[in-house]
């Protein structure tokens, strides 16, 4: 019997239908709410494709059963990250330093920055880079996130 | 098909521009991109290489498709493609849709590979569009009675003489019908009239992708499809015994569990209920350990049969240079690990099995050889077959993306409706074919003044079925179906001849019958261990004479071959290289730093690559970083210097993650690097900074980029640990423990 979980997605309440109360919220938001910001990427919480914010966190969305989540607590996804008319500053940073290969990993790069800049105001390369250091990229497209997110911080 | 020849017979002498009949497939975005397509709606487009049609096609709005064989793997080629259209049609960018990689839509423009995309493809629509323009111009010319010459275009408006028209008016919705012939080419613009070639165009899918708005293969769907997931064999060879279809029962959705053979999978009404279904069921399987002691890799692979000796290249008499009485003979062995593709998104395809017709939809590089290894897998026509590739995570060669598209396919027929197969990470890094372990064998001899006399190697390589890669798909393989007995592993002989001019010359490729893994081609196969044990080497040489490991190859090189001499030249400047001997007199302290340098010509034929790599080694640790690396690059014409940018750093990027860490681990029955914790690659505090120099030759043709550059990166950091520490790594990864042993040497 299908369980209905409430939550809180993109600044909307929101219900899903899930057999499986422990179904990881990366399912819900691709499969039930349509929401292809966050990737499949390893299902491991290793890679960082899926990354959401969770009340400002970055959180691997893999790794969240749906149980464990509560209507208070507010999910943010690649899609809610701007605003009505504009575009996060992060995001557009990505467009203005052409900052993706495939893109595919692109996702949790920005998701990650996003939480990463909201609390760390002018941080030097050294931080960007730590702070991205579990966010695997296969194309090789680092130096150019890395600039992204420098420019982003610089608009803060 | 044939309605469209007769068509075009009935029409034959019509003039240059034949407007007669519409075309009637102009909704091919929509078929590659959206939904599930009427079978056979797309027949009267043609797709042959020699037509104008196969390659675009200008609606009445004067908006016009490219039609693409080549595909965008994430590289950002479809910018630099719709860049070529619609420079040669003096079109905006944005009048410019790109149809990539749909078997009944594109020409086959051959796969994906060997950074031939611009190089081959771009060419082939240049061509096309060269052709259509100038059919424009002349049917412009006849309807405003004005002279060709005095006529322009220029937005897609043609005008001259005080009057004008546009392409809609001209072709709108119309075939051109004209022949191409790509040996011949149509004259193209100027490079000194370009807009928008040359330029660094921002890429048309950057903004979908950073919203989450682009739909990837992993996100595409058609209505009524299931989800499944492949439970593959624990080990490469075991056989299924049994498999228990009670221990999932309990899972809701589950559709179906479908066994053919050695196959499994499971189907279901939503992804988790696939995912679960997958990971419980309980499934006997043989033991099988097929594959080598992981501990003697190197063994084997010397010990393995010699299918065939290629000779690459054989200049003056090797032998009798190195029983010379003052020569000084050399050797050295160097070996490159088994390395994984990687993708961050592991390969995900839909198949739909309707009516004897098969639709597939996967991010294959090659969709026109998938449709026939398909065909043949379900004894189906290959014109009952259409692939149509969706872009979906970095493909770096033939990944898994075609297995998937087997595995969805399979699993579409067992259960008569479509079904996504999505791969787990596992699925990905312990079945995706493998780039194959490269040992390598140099010897050379050196005269008393240091110069070279004789260079002599051995590749120990596996073999390629002649003129044929279709790497034998998974699924057709394990439920016995016909899989085709090819070994792909691409084309690896390239670049184990060397640019070099020594007096006595000769490069052997012993092509193996086997190798452990289902090989295929990872980005820069063979070109990257080839020349990484080539430019070690020749490094090792100049060190012998004490010679400027720059000045060294300099020295040798061809003087005609000018490129290659600037490119040299222009890194050196660019590193401001301290010409010297490696390696560098010792400085005190843990840390030593140095630089070395590669120079490669691709396939001795195209594009020219001089790197240096600065190096920090920690000799306590072993561990090596690269700080920097600079790199100075002629791939001829440059389309879009920021896309070629991005390409150089990626793979720079990626090859620094190979060559520093990247192993693929196993034991005797399988892949034991099953995820990322045992599979690392480079992560963010260890990427280099790239500096480079991009030498843009707008007359010359454009080469390729999406190669090259890999190829340099091996050595130009093995070179430089020598230059730092005075020992030479001749194995791929140089991991910290390699590094120590190394150390314990000298």
């Amino acid at each position: 019997m299908a369980k209905s979980i409430p939550l809180n997605v993109n600044g909307k309440s929101v219900t899903v239908k899930a057999d499986d109360p422990d179904m990881p919220l990366l399912y819900a938001l691709r499969n039930d709410l349509g929401l292809h910001g966050p990737r499949f990427g390893c299902g491991l919480g290793q890679c960082g494709a899926c990354t959401v914010h969770v009340d400002g966190k970055a959180m691997r969305s893999c790794q969240i059963p749906l149980s464990s989540l509560t209507a208070k607590q507010k999910v943010v996804t690649l899609e809610g990250l701007a605003g009505a008319k504009k575009l996060h500053r992060v995001q557009q940073a990505f467009i203005d330093e052409q900052a993706a290969q495939c893109g595919y990993c692109i996702n949790g790069m920005i998701m990650e920055s996003a939480a990463f800049l909201a609390g760390k105001k002018n941080p030097s390369e050294a931080d960007i880079r730590a702070a991205l250091a579990r966010n695997l990229c296969r194309c090789g497209t680092h130096a150019r996130i890395v600039r992204a997110v420098k420019r982003a911080a610089a608009t803060a | 098909m044939n309605l469209v020849a007769s068509r075009r017979d009935m029409l034959k002498g019509g003039g240059a521009l034949v407007v007669a009949f519409s075309f009637s497939a102009p909704a091919g975005d929509a078929l590659a991109q959206g939904a599930a397509a009427p079978q056979g709606a797309a027949a009267a487009k043609p797709t042959a290489l020699t037509e104008v049609d196969s390659f675009l096609a200008i609606d009445p709005k004067g908006l016009c498709t490219v039609y693409s064989g080549k595909v965008d793997l994430g590289t950002g080629v479809r910018t630099a493609l719709s860049q070529i259209a619609a420079e040669e049609l003096s079109l905006p960018l944005s009048a410019v849709t790109l149809v990539e990689g749909d078997t009944s839509l594109t020409p086959d423009q051959g796969n994906t590979w060997g950074s031939l995309t611009i190089q081959i493809g771009g060419m082939q629509i240049r061509n096309a569009a060269a052709t259509a323009r100038d059919a424009l111009l002349e049917e412009a010319a006849k309807r405003l009675g004005v002279k060709k010459e005095e006529l322009t275009a220029s937005d897609g408006i043609v005008s001259g003489g005080g009057k004008r028209t546009s392409y809609g008016e001209l072709i709108g919705g119309k075939q051109f019908s004209l022949k191409l012939d790509h040996t011949k080419p149509a004259k193209a613009k100027d490079p000194k009239d370009y807009r928008l070639v040359g330029k660094p165009v921002p890429r048309l899918d950057i903004p979908d992708k950073v919203t989450g708005r682009f739909t990837y293969m992993q996100d595409f769907s058609v209505p009524g499809m299931l989800h499944g997931r492949v439970v593959r064999p624990p080990a490469l060879d075991a056989k299924l015994e049994s498999v228990d279809e009670g221990s999932i029962k309990d899972i809701a959705g589950i559709v179906k569990v479908v066994r053919e053979g050695n196959f499994l999978g499971v189907v279901a009404e939503n992804e988790w209920a696939a995912i679960k279904g997958a990971q419980q069921i309980k499934a006997r399987w043989t033991k099988a350990e097929s594959l080598p002691d992981p501990a003697r890799l190197w063994e084997h692979v010397r010990a393995s049969k010699v299918a065939k000796e290629e000779v690459t290249s054989s200049v003056g008499n090797v032998g009798a240079a190195m029983a010379e009485l003052d020569a000084r003979t050399i050797k050295a062995t160097y070996d490159f690990a088994i390395h994984t593709h990687g993708s961050i998104g592991p390969s995900c395809a839909v198949a739909e099995l309707k009516d004897g017709k098969l639709t597939s939809w996967s991010a294959s590089q090659s969709t026109h050889s998938l449709r026939k290894q398909l065909a043949a897998m379900f004894g189906l026509p290959p014109d009952n077959v259409r692939c149509i590739y969706v872009e979906g995570s970095g493909c770096y060669g033939r990944n898994g993306h075609e297995d998937a598209a087997a595995d969805a396919a399979l699993l579409a027929r067992a259960v008569g409706k479509p079904v996504r197969v999505q791969w787990s990470r596992a699925d990905e890094h312990g079945w995706d074919p493998k780039g194959p372990p490269t040992l390598i064998d140099l010897r050379a001899s050196v005269d008393r003044s240091g110069n070279v006399t004789a260079w002599d190697s051995d590749f120990f390589i596996p073999q390629q079925t002649p003129a044929s890669f279709n790497v034998p798909l998974v699924a057709a393989s394990l439920a016995g179906m016909p899989a085709g007995t090819d070994t792909a592993p691409g084309n690896i002989f390239q670049n184990s001849a060397i640019p070099y001019r020594f007096p006595s010359m000769r490069t052997v490729c012993r092509r193996l019958e086997t190798t452990p893994f289902r090989p295929s081609w990872i980005r820069t196969p063979g070109r990257m261990q080839n020349t990484f044990a080539n430019e070690c080497f020749v490094d090792e040489l100049a060190a012998a004479a004490g010679a400027d490991p720059i000045e060294f190859r300099l020295k040798y090189l061809d003087p005609a071959d000018k490129r290659g001499i600037e490119a040299l030249n222009r890194v050196a400047a660019l590193a401001k290289w301290d010409k010297r001997p490696s390696p560098r007199p010792r400085a005190s302290g843990d840390v030593a730093s140095g630089r070395g340098v590669t120079y490669c010509k691709y396939e001795l034929a195209r594009t020219y690559i001089a790197a240096v790599a600065e190096v920090e080694v920690d000799r306590k640790s072993g561990r090596i970083r690269v700080p920097r690396f600079y790199v100075a690059h002629d791939c001829g014409q440059i389309i879009n210097p920021d896309g070629l940018k991005n390409q150089i750093e990626g793979n720079i990027i990626q090859t620094v993650s190979r060559t520093l860490i990247e192993e693929l681990k196993f034991d005797r029955s399988m892949v034991t690097s099953l995820d990322w914790d045992s599979y690392p690659i480079l992560t963010f505090p260890d990427v280099p900074e790239i500096v480079m120099d991009l030498i843009d030759r707008p007359t010359e043709r454009p080469w390729g980029a999406g190669e090259p550059t890999a190829a340099v990166v091996p050595s130009a950091i093995s070179n430089a640990v020598f230059d730092a520490i005075g020992v030479r790594l001749r194995s791929v990864p140089y991991t910290a423990d390699k590094v120590k042993e190394a150390l314990k040497s000298i």
